[in-house]
């Protein structure tokens, strides 16, 4: 039983890491239909950069609030780079797909070889505040309480992305974009502009996954957001390419059949039992969970 | 209110639409027809931006538009419906229209503003909405409504951004028989009380005759004829291009 809450809760707190890179990705694919396999970099920048601030500035730190102000700069970090690559990479290629893959994974690319050729290719231990480094007795397991910090911010952006398409003028204006581009532009609605602030949204969330990655893992290397992306586009195509309810479905999914492959089967399998349940996904629904936002 | 010159557009050698020139006064409605593949849907793709002009050009109340952008000519008072049915599916009836009054309106980009019901956008929805007959129906999901009940939220739509002049493609199509006659009154209505000048594609001939001052015919990309409805079933160039079949 223990042993089956454990993988339980683990299983969510990776969905929650899947949540965060994979919402971002779907809502720029979903209004822009770009493909963004720079994501993961973002994520590796929040990592570094909330790694960097608790070392070198002050006021940040690894304990208390030093350690949300250390998080807060590599969001801000994260968020910066994003809407940056968007207003000078992203836009000149609207429309031009296989360009914006090629500058994309170029862009991926070249970041994680920065990151790599400034701080080494070595994981660097990562600060982990001390509310998550005890654990939490639940139905008889002892769960580490990163887990649960990973969960909480994962529903916390969840609910505040869905209320924030729901309640708000812009999010009228993104829902619409993401059913139908060229019908928001004939209303005169400029999306473009739209899309950089969502790019810069997905940013953040990544660099926030960078953030809480780095305390799950306890330590962060530069190729970490990479391998995540790819579990994070399966979480995109699982949920429907463009909806966030689909894509936190899918997140929990994912995560879940991941860690218990992984332990009952062995280790390994968990990624290939992914891969399957993708391919069982796109047989029985080619359009994914569901094809539709919120 | 709406000049237009020599228009031509050629797409990979393919002449689309040819040389086309006619004028259209404010408050005028003005019909176009043709055979299947004339060059109807191009002509309004042209007009609204969506497609690139090759020659000629498109000057709206006086502004040569020939080169704005589709959001630009939005702006400056053009509005569209397009032939498939083309509303929101996922959002209520109200939230469609209350999105081009935002259009209209500006501050659709101030990212954090929350919608309120004294918004002006609402106000402007409602009464659009309620034009349109639609006033009951503002919450459900666009995609519940029928095929009559989505032509009429798109001219809604249409109304809420406060254009001056509005194309409708092709507006009758896939519109159950009952539902044709509520909504030629729901389009004769946006045309004669709101007082807006109308371009509309149509196949209903019984429809046009009694809505459009004017009717433009279509062939091979190129006007045919452009007079009242009367004249132009009474051309015998255009019975031996499309009225003959179509009648």
């Amino acid at each position: 039983m223990s042993t089956v809450v454990l993988l339980t809760v683990t299983g969510l707190g990776l969905a929650a890491l899947y949540f965060l890179v994979a919402s971002g990705l779907s809502l720029i694919f979903g209004l822009m239909g770009v493909l963004n396999f720079a994501h993961g970099a973002f994520l590796t920048i929040g990592a570094y950069g909330t790694w960097w601030a608790a070392e070198n500035i002050p006021g940040a730190g690894a304990t208390g609030w030093g350690f949300v102000y250390a998080v807060a700069f590599g969001v801000a970090v994260g968020t910066l780079v994003a809407a940056v690559v968007e207003l000078t990479l992203i836009r000149p290629l609207y429309e031009r797909h296989i360009e914006q893959v090629l500058v994309t994974v170029g862009l991926s690319l070249a970041l994680v070889a920065l990151v790599r050729a400034v701080w080494g290719a070595d994981p660097r231990p990562f600060p982990r505040p001390e509310l998550a480094r005890g654990t939490t007795s639940l139905l008889g397991a002892n769960v580490p309480n990163d887990r649960f910090l990973l969960i909480a911010t994962a529903i916390v952006v969840l609910v505040a992305v869905l209320a924030f398409l729901r309640f708000t003028r812009f999010g009228l204006v993104i829902r619409a974009g993401v059913e139908n581009r060229t019908m928001v532009t004939a209303l005169g609605i400029d999306v473009r502009r739209a899309f950089t602030l969502v790019f810069a949204i997905g940013g953040a969330f990544a660099a926030l996954a960078g953030a809480l990655g780095g305390i799950y893992l306890g330590s962060i290397s530069p190729g970490q957001g990479t391998s995540l992306l790819i579990f994070a586009f399966i979480v995109v195509v699982i949920g429907g390419m463009s909806s966030i309810t689909g894509t936190a479905v899918a997140a929990v999914l994912v995560g879940l059949v991941q860690q218990f492959a992984n332990y009952y089967a062995a280790s390994g399998v968990g990624d290939l039992s992914v891969v399957l349940l993708l391919a069982v996904v796109l047989l029985t629904r080619p359009g994914g969970l569901t094809a539709r936002l919120a | 209110m709406l000049q237009v010159a020599g228009l031509t557009c050629a797409i990979g050698g393919a002449v689309i639409v040819s040389d086309v020139s006619f004028d259209v006064a404010p408050g005028e409605f003005v019909a176009v027809i043709g055979p299947n593949g004339a060059g109807k849907t191009s002509l309004f793709n042209l007009l609204s931006g969506l497609l690139p002009v090759t020659s000629g050009s498109v000057t709206l109340a006086g502004t040569d538009i020939t080169r704005a952008g589709p959001a630009d000519r939005a702006r400056r008072g053009l509005g569209r419906t397009f032939q498939a049915s083309s509303v929101f599916a996922g959002l209520t009836v109200q939230e469609n229209v209350r999105l081009a009054a935002q259009a209209r309106l500006g501050g659709s980009m101030r990212a954090w503003q929350l919608v309120r019901p004294s918004d002006r956008a609402y106000e402007v929805a409602g009464r659009a909405l309620d034009r349109v007959g639609l006033g009951s129906r503002a919450h459900l999901p666009a995609g519940s409504l029928s095929h009559g009940d989505k032509r009429k939220l798109e001219l809604a739509i249409l109304l809420a951004t406060d254009p001056a002049l509005v194309l409708l493609d092709e507006p009758m199509a896939g519109v159950s028989t009952e539902e044709v006659a509520g909504l030629t009154e729901v389009i004769a209505g946006v045309h004669r009380e709101e007082g807006k000048t109308v371009l509309m594609v149509e196949h209903h001939m019984d429809v046009l005759l009694g809505l459009a001052d004017r009717v433009a015919v279509m062939h091979h990309g190129a006007l045919l004829a452009l007079d009242t409805p009367a004249r132009v079933t009474g051309d015998p160039a255009v019975q031996e291009a499309y009225l003959g079949d179509a009648l």
